[in-house]
């Protein structure tokens, strides 16, 4: 039993948060949603080997799995990272695990130098950086299709936490469709579900942070807010909820490198969306409310995790969903 | 990362649980009120096999385990559904006799609390002092070789049962700081002018007393520490290492129990899904209370303040889970009373040993700095 990093898991992490506080703090991230994303970032995030730590050793990469990238995933969280490094790693997975040779030759180590940027599509709507995606890996039924992303009708939006995302459309041209089991396809998802679990412990401990920095220098009625037990206890709540989250985080991604069956990987995944859900919904609120009229303010970064908050809460499926999912396991 | 106990520890538990497949009296699982014979028949079961006393140094009938074989040790009784051991002689007295006592007084009375000789009871709450422990009001007058107590304490756990009571008293009222007139007395219960009167709690059943203390002729060999400095010696035993604050054994039986009485209850969604989220709370409660094992091994220190969250989420889903039992019964049939009243029992998990309020301070204070 060991709940530490290992020494490369915690350098790596180490050099993404110097990365992120240095050029990614609210003013520079501002900047960035001028344009939606910065390919700036992106290679950064190459030159780390982000791109290449999931990847299979074969083609590239460090053949890393969900606990390697927990640390980067938490930053990016407290972060508020817009670059669509999630769907590249999930699309990339896919191909990974059911593309064909030549599919795997001619993506896979593109993605890891970071040269290839991925969306994956579940669905026509709400498709996650398919904007900036070279190619979207589609999933119609069992199907995979790989689609240059020129060749897709595509209407982009940005998502409530600022994400570029597009509705595709999906006419049936591409490469032919190769194939994967509803099994390998839950893998994926449980993988990418485990990791949005640590995005969110991340957000939450920036609006766990955040908030008790204001409790302390905030001043009403001549003291500190955070003078005051009512305020008191509701931020400790807000810590036990986020501390209960993490631990939740960490099961989840563990479960997901190392499982005795998919059953109880699948277990721990739903155990943990439906708490990181109750968590986050708990932190984001009372981060607003904690910090009254400012902290529904555009202005401050705290709202802007709050959005964060409530999206993560139900990416990968809500807590019904879940909840609905871990009692038929 | 490894989220799994090593071969060594799950071997621990295999020898730990199936120790208590065969030891543990069918008769004492899961029993709600249990008497002092049965109390101290498990007791002596365990200080047979010399698992009583696992937190003590070797030399007085320590284990030598480590803080992960201790809390897989506590879970492990917990989830066989073990009669509770008795803290107050062995994880409460014990441990401030170890570090204040004298060389006399461990002697006396270490190996009497190890083998369940004596039965020792906290004499600490009273009318006017509970989460403002403090302000405790029980005056002891020295006179010459003995002082003598006069005072009323409450909430007395097993007082009824007890030989004896560890107990803060104040020796000086005049000081302008309340906690340093207070100091640490090993009282006697059959000494003439203690009475014990019981208090009935809402489920019907008895466990904590009222103590009188009148004209209490009490040894001052029996004071522990130096006089005025009690106050040093509750504060250590707040600060000790308790590895099962979370109870998460016990919870895990409950909610085993829960699933298999109410297999049918289970087809009701609205149920099942506070059911999951129960459940979902106390698997987070595990992983957080291993996250802290795995702190204080490595780094060798005492557990921080922040461990009141496991107090309060254990005892939070303690109730939630006899709640939803509870939920779970016939509301006509007879026999839900028996749920009902197990219900009413638990609301006092949120109270006692500091209640989730104080908790909430402790956390706000220590941790957050607030």
């Amino acid at each position: 039993m060991n709940f530490d990093y290992n020494e490369e898991q915690q350098l790596l992490a180490d050099s993404v948060r110097r990365f992120l506080q240095k050029d990614y703090d609210f003013e520079k991230r501002k900047a960035i949603l001028q344009n939606g994303w910065s390919e700036r970032v992106w290679a950064t995030f190459a030159e780390m080997g982000l791109t290449a730590l999931p990847l299979p050793a074969e083609h590239g990469g460090f053949g890393g799995g969900a606990v390697d990238l927990m640390s980067v995933m938490e930053a990016f969280g407290e972060a508020l990272v817009v670059e669509p490094y999630l769907p590249t790693v999930l699309a990339a997975q896919v191909i990974a695990k059911a593309g064909s040779a030549q599919q795997k030759q001619s993506i896979l180590p593109l993605v890891a130098q970071g040269k290839m940027r991925l969306a994956l599509a579940t669905g026509e709507r709400g498709v996650i950086g398919a904007p900036m995606a070279d190619k979207v890996v589609f999933l119609r039924g069992n199907e995979i299709w790989v689609i240059g992303r020129s060749e897709l009708p595509l209407k982009p939006h940005r998502t409530l936490d600022d994400l570029a995302a597009a509705e595709i459309r999906f006419d049936g041209k591409g490469e032919k469709p190769g194939h994967a089991d509803s099994a390998l396809l839950e893998e994926v998802q449980d993988f990418g579900a485990a990791l949005s679990c640590a995005e969110a412990v991340g957000a939450m401990k920036f609006a766990c942070d955040t908030t008790l920095e204001y409790l302390k220098a905030r001043r009403q009625f001549g003291v500190p807010i955070g003078a005051f037990q009512a305020l008191q206890h509701r931020m400790v709540d807000m810590f036990i909820s986020y501390e209960q989250a993490k631990s939740m985080a960490c099961l989840a991604c563990s479960k997901v490198d190392q499982s005795e069956s998919a059953n109880e990987r699948s277990r721990a995944v739903s155990a943990a969306k439906i708490k990181i859900a109750d968590s986050a919904r708990h932190i984001s609120q009372e981060s607003v409310q904690l910090h009254g009229g400012m902290g529904m303010s555009e202005e401050l970064k705290v709202s802007h995790t709050f959005r964060r908050l409530t999206v993560l809460a139900r990416r990968f499926g809500d807590a019904d969903q879940h909840l609905a999912r871990f009692a038929s396991l | 990362m490894d989220l799994n106990y090593s071969q060594e520890e799950l071997a621990f538990r295999d020898e730990v649980r199936s120790w208590l497949a065969a030891n543990l009296p069918q008769e004492l699982k899961d029993k709600a009120h249990l008497s002092k014979d049965e109390l101290m028949r498990w007791h002596r079961i365990l200080a047979k096999q010399g698992w009583v006393a696992p937190a003590w140094p070797k030399e007085w009938g320590g284990t030598g385990w480590n803080v992960v074989q201790r809390y897989i040790f506590e879970e492990e009784l917990g989830y066989a559904g073990s009669p509770p051991i008795m803290p107050f002689g062995l994880s409460m007295c014990a441990p401030v006799l170890l570090a204040f006592g004298t060389e006399a007084q461990k002697k006396r009375f270490l190996p009497r609390i190890y083998h369940g000789d004596d039965f020792w009871c906290q004499g600490y709450s009273e009318p006017g002092a509970g989460s403002d422990l403090a302000s405790l009001k029980t005056k002891a007058q020295k006179h010459q070789d003995h002082y003598v107590v006069n005072g009323q304490k409450i909430w007395t756990s097993y007082a009824h049962y007890a030989d004896w009571m560890f107990c803060l008293v104040r020796t000086d009222a005049t000081v302008e700081k309340r906690q340093e007139g207070i100091s640490f007395l090993l009282i006697d219960m059959k000494t003439p002018g203690v009475t014990v009167r019981p208090l009935l709690l809402m489920d019907g059943g008895h466990s904590v007393n009222e103590v009188f203390l009148d004209d209490v002729r009490v040894p001052a060999e029996n004071l522990v520490h130096k006089e005025n400095q009690g106050w040093t010696v509750a504060k250590y035993l707040l600060g000790y290492e308790r590895m099962n604050t979370g109870r998460i054994g016990e919870s895990k039986r409950e909610l085993r129990k829960l699933k298999e009485s109410f297999s049918e209850k289970q087809k009701d969604l609205r149920w099942r899904d506070r059911l999951t989220r129960v459940e979902v709370e106390l698997m987070a409660l595990e992983i957080t209370n291993l996250r802290f094992l795995d702190r204080m091994r490595r780094t060798g220190q005492p557990p921080g303040a922040d461990v009141s969250m496991l107090k309060i989420r254990g005892t939070e889903i303690q109730q939630a889970l006899t709640e939803l039992a509870m939920q779970a019964a016939d509301p006509a049939a007879p026999e839900t009373q028996a749920l009902e009243r197990r219900y009413l029992d638990m609301r006092k998990t949120t109270i006692y040993a500091g209640s989730n309020e104080i908790q909430r301070n402790i956390i706000a204070k220590m941790t957050l700095g607030l």
